[in-house]
């Protein structure tokens, strides 16, 4: 089962995703963003970076890339998408999940581990988790704060101390179907005790499990 | 004389001699466009001219050492075919005019000298030196700085691990920043800034070229400051961290594929400098046709196209067969390609412009004929009552004394700086910012790369030599914390203006202690940086040499020693020479007395030795060791209090002891009879336990004082 992992000019943590992913078992492939068909694919995900810049708006540019329509397709078909931190923006702007993410409350850049709160376990993110568990991963954003005027996002998990500001204190958000999943911070960072943290383990795994063949 | 009546080479920042040599170089007057590559490339910040000289000093050569000094980086031999490319400059100026473009611009600079060898660059570190934060004018420089490294930085995905900062007086008028990094690639992939052989097709790849950063090696960087400095704001480049990041990863794949024959970055002195370089080191002629630049606006001259400081831009030397392959990974990564030129047979670097030749010159004549001044030096007259008047005690409450310490911006928690900076990308960061030494994991292997920065411009202030030397055996040691032995050195030298022969003694005698320190411990210097003119209305700021020491730890310790590793009962050790109780340079004369003078101890290089190499073995067994530096005693053990949450107490009553910054000395905290050390080089020094940290007689100081007063030394300055 086969994972792809989108890069878009100015995506930067596709290697560390991939590793993620490949040191947990899985089969990850780097796919340029220019890349129009994933139907070998089982499932996607988009990671973090400034993605064609970030210059106008967070991911504005990025929903137009042409593998979009496939990443759309895909979350149509009920396979687990995954959006990192740029990629939870790109999700957003594209309208697979609700909300936008806007500039941290305190308008200042926040690279640090920060424990997260597991409150919804019907998600591809969470599914291995329990209720209630507690993560420990790394944030590293900017533009981290959740707004969701519709109030219809799904919370999958939250800061257990709120850093950035967002709504309902959410770290993840997901879809109504559970299968396209927005995470701020990094569970990619979060594989290894020696750099600080193995949390981010129970995550991906749970990723991988949930994909079923195309 | 006006500006506008001068004759164009001193408008173009050079003297009438300099001039003159152009004249007799050629055996005519120059042509403007000629004129212009001279004086970017004869500019003190490219050539050198008044450092070379005294540069010679420094021991460059190891059997490690694979590229010394003069190339775009210095590159070691970390074994098993793996190679480390170092790298360090200063943006100093720039980061004065524009803070924020300044500083990006600065880390887009070093990532393209790495990246240039054919290495990936993996890691950052920042350097930045300021005045006092009670000042708003510092307090926006800093904050823009800081701003501008992480926006770029992490944009362009390289994390940044570590650095340092300082706050004094003497740099509120200059601030210093100074940024470094690290490669990493294979053997096979080392690729060096040579044009090649006749008939290779040079390819500028990146970015359009504009009107940006005109003159900023001679106009903007080697000159000193004053009233009309915000006038110089259009020479600071602007950067775009986006394109850096799409270049990087076309240029990596171009190597990979084993396309081109050579690379040079266009940094200071632009396209000047990309082509008379590469052609002059490789004894080659070039011709270059300015129509075919990617220009950004129209109506550029030649000599606006020669010293455009455009960022984001690489020159490619391209063997012709594979000129298709080059532009069609450029076009892959969606990014701009021309190609602009193509090696000649003989030396003449002949450029041409709307159909005319405007420049026809020896190539290696821009590079290897720049002006070399052996500049008068003087020993000033006043370090002698400096040194003589011995520094004061403290005889304050040491408990008092090391909250005060705590709360001091330089000594204070960096979490507001390097909470801003992506510090994890690559996952990779074993040991990260906050410590002695960033610890960086190469993996498939067992090895560590260590690194850490050190400069202290009071210290070398009162003694240039030694306090030079001692920022070398500072950094080896550092390094050592991390099971690491030194390796290499790269060093920034910051320093006033050389015309005043004041300046250029402290600049030898900060050479020759680095040197020496070197030598002592057998490593070499593989790259450095000048710069000079760090003055503002005629005040030079303190000699502020800033050493980059790269270590390699082989293997690496299964659980490299940590702050945050201490535990309840843990014997806390210091080793290394017992201190003496001279405060001479050290943060409590700062911090207490508000003054500097007085002779700093001298270093002991049989006891640096000695103790680096005990503490790169005790890092395979121990879990905490920490370099006793700024703050000295009192302040290191409070730093592993507020980092594992242990309160201590320290069983000693001098402040003279607790707060004395005597060099080649590191704490090590284990529990009772786990390790062995030799006698004569340790000595307990109290325990771990509790929830306070009490100093000898002194009343204790609760943890959640000790943690908050840290934590908030920088963010409350910068919230007023």
């Amino acid at each position: 089962m086969r994972i792809a992992v989108v890069v878009f000019p100015g995506t930067n943590c596709e290697m560390d995703v991939a590793h993620a992913i490949t040191s947990l078992g899985g089969d990850a492939e780097l796919i340029w963003h220019r890349e129009n068909d994933l139907s070998d694919f089982d499932g996607v995900v988009l990671p973090g970076g400034f993605a064609h810049g970030d210059y106008l708006r967070t991911g504005a540019i990025a929903r137009f890339s042409p593998v979009m329509g496939e990443v759309e397709r895909m979350a149509g078909d009920g396979k687990p998408v995954l959006g990192i931190c740029n990629g939870f923006q790109i999700l957003c702007e594209a309208g697979l999940l609700p909300g936008a993410l806007i500039a941290n409350r305190d308008l200042a850049f926040i690279c640090r581990f920060v424990d997260l709160e597991v409150t919804d376990t019907d998600t591809v993110l969470t599914r291995s988790a329990e209720l209630g568990q507690r993560i420990r991963i790394p944030l590293n954003s900017y533009e981290g704060n959740w707004v969701d005027p519709s109030n219809t996002g799904r919370v999958a998990m939250r800061y257990v101390d709120d850093p950035n500001g967002s709504q309902q204190g959410a770290a993840a958000v997901a879809n109504a179907g559970g299968n396209v999943v927005g995470v701020m911070p990094h569970p990619e960072r979060g594989i290894d005790e020696l750099l600080g943290s193995g949390d981010g383990r129970a995550l991906l795994e749970g990723f991988l499990d949930s994909l079923v063949p195309a | 004389m006006t500006t506008a009546t001068q004759p164009l080479h001193r408008r173009l920042g050079m003297t009438d001699e300099e001039h003159e040599s152009v004249l007799g170089l050629l055996g005519r007057e120059p042509r403007p466009a000629e004129l212009a590559m001279y004086s970017v490339m004869w500019s003190e910040h490219c050539s050198y001219k008044s450092s070379r000289a005294h540069l010679r000093r420094f021991p460059t050569e190891a059997p490690w050492v694979v590229v010394g000094p003069g190339e775009n980086a210095g590159v070691v031999d970390l074994g098993d075919g793996w190679l480390a490319a170092l790298r360090i400059e200063s943006h100093n100026h720039p980061s004065f005019v524009e803070p924020y473009q300044g500083a990006a611009t600065g880390v887009g600079g070093i990532l393209r000298d790495v990246f240039t060898m054919g290495a990936r660059p993996i890691a950052l570190w920042d350097q930045i030196r300021f005045g006092p934060l009670d000042d708003a004018r510092n307090r926006y420089l800093f904050n823009g700085v800081v701003s501008g490294i992480a926006g770029y930085g992490n944009a362009v995905g390289v994390p940044t691990v570590g650095g340092e900062i300082e706050f004094d007086p003497c740099y509120s008028g200059n601030p210093l920043v100074n940024v470094m990094c690290l490669g990493l690639l294979r053997r096979e992939q080392l690729t060096l800034g040579t044009a090649g052989t006749p008939g290779t097709v040079a390819v500028l790849l990146g970015r359009a070229t504009g009107r940006d950063g005109i003159g900023g090696a001679s106009v903007l960087a080697s000159a000193s400051f004053d009233d009309e400095s915000q006038e110089k704001r259009p020479s600071v480049q602007v950067g775009d961290p986006f394109e850096e990041k799409k270049l990087i990863e076309a240029c990596l794949e171009m190597y990979e594929s084993g396309l081109v024959a050579g690379v040079q970055d266009l940094g200071a002195a632009g396209l000047s400098c990309a082509t008379s370089e590469p052609a002059g080191r490789a004894g080659v002629g070039l011709d270059v046709d300015l129509d075919a630049v990617h220009v950004r606006e129209s109506g550029m001259t030649a000599p606006e196209l020669l010293m455009s400081e455009s960022q984001e831009r690489m020159m490619a030397f391209v063997p012709s067969q594979n000129v298709d392959a080059v532009l069609a990974i450029a076009h892959r990564w969606e990014i701009d390609s021309a190609v602009v030129g193509t090696v000649r047979d003989g030396a003449t670097l002949t450029v041409r412009h709307r159909g005319e030749i405007v420049a026809e010159v020896p190539a290696a004549s821009l590079a290897d004929d720049a002006p070399l001044y052996d500049r008068p030096m003087q020993r000033p007259d006043w370090i002698d009552d400096l040194q003589q008047t011995p520094a004061r005690s403290i005889e304050d409450d040491p408990s008092d004394v090391l909250l005060r310490l705590l709360d001091d911006p330089a000594i204070g928690s960096t979490a507001w700086v390097h909470e801003q900076y992506d510090h994890m990308l690559f996952l990779n960061t074993v040991v990260g910012p906050g410590s002695d030494a960033s610890l960086t994991r190469i993996r498939g292997t067992e090895k560590g790369l260590a690194v850490s920065t050190d400069g202290n411009g009071r210290l070398c202030h009162l003694d240039p030599r030694a306090g030079s030397a001692r920022l070398v055996y500072e950094a080896a040691l550092n390094v050592a914390v991390t099971g690491a032995l030194p390796l290499a050195v790269v060093d920034n030298l910051n320093f006033g203006n050389p015309e005043k022969p004041e300046v250029m003694w402290q600049f030898r005698e900060s050479v020759e202690g680095i040197s020496e320190a070197c030598d002592a411990l057998g490593i070499p210097v593989i790259g450095g940086n000048v710069s000079f003119y760090n003055e503002t209305e005629g005040v030079d700021i303190h000699p502020t040499p800033v050493v980059g020491l790269l270590g390699l730890a082989d293997p690496m310790p299964g659980q490299p020693p940590r702050l945050d590793r201490a535990a309840e009962g843990m014997e806390i050790w210091e080793i290394g020479p017992a201190p003496t109780s001279n405060l001479a340079g050290s943060a409590a004369q700062r911090v207490i007395h508000e003054e500097l003078r007085g002779r700093p101890t001298l270093p002991d290089p049989d006891a640096a030795r000695q103790v680096i190499g005990l503490t790169s073995g005790l890092a395979h067994q121990v879990p905490v060791l920490h370099d006793v530096s700024d703050g000295g005693l009192a302040t290191s053990v409070a730093e592993v209090c507020i980092a594992s949450g242990i309160g201590a107490t320290v069983d000693v009553d001098d402040p003279g002891y607790l707060f004395s910054e005597d060099p080649h000395r590191v704490i090590a905290m284990f529990h009772p009879g786990k390790v062995d050390l030799p006698a004569g080089m340790a000595r307990r020094v109290g325990t771990m336990g509790g929830e306070s940290l009490t100093l000898g007689g002194s009343p204790p100081i609760d943890l959640e004082t000790l943690t908050s007063t840290h934590r908030d030394a920088i963010p409350r300055r910068m919230a007023g």
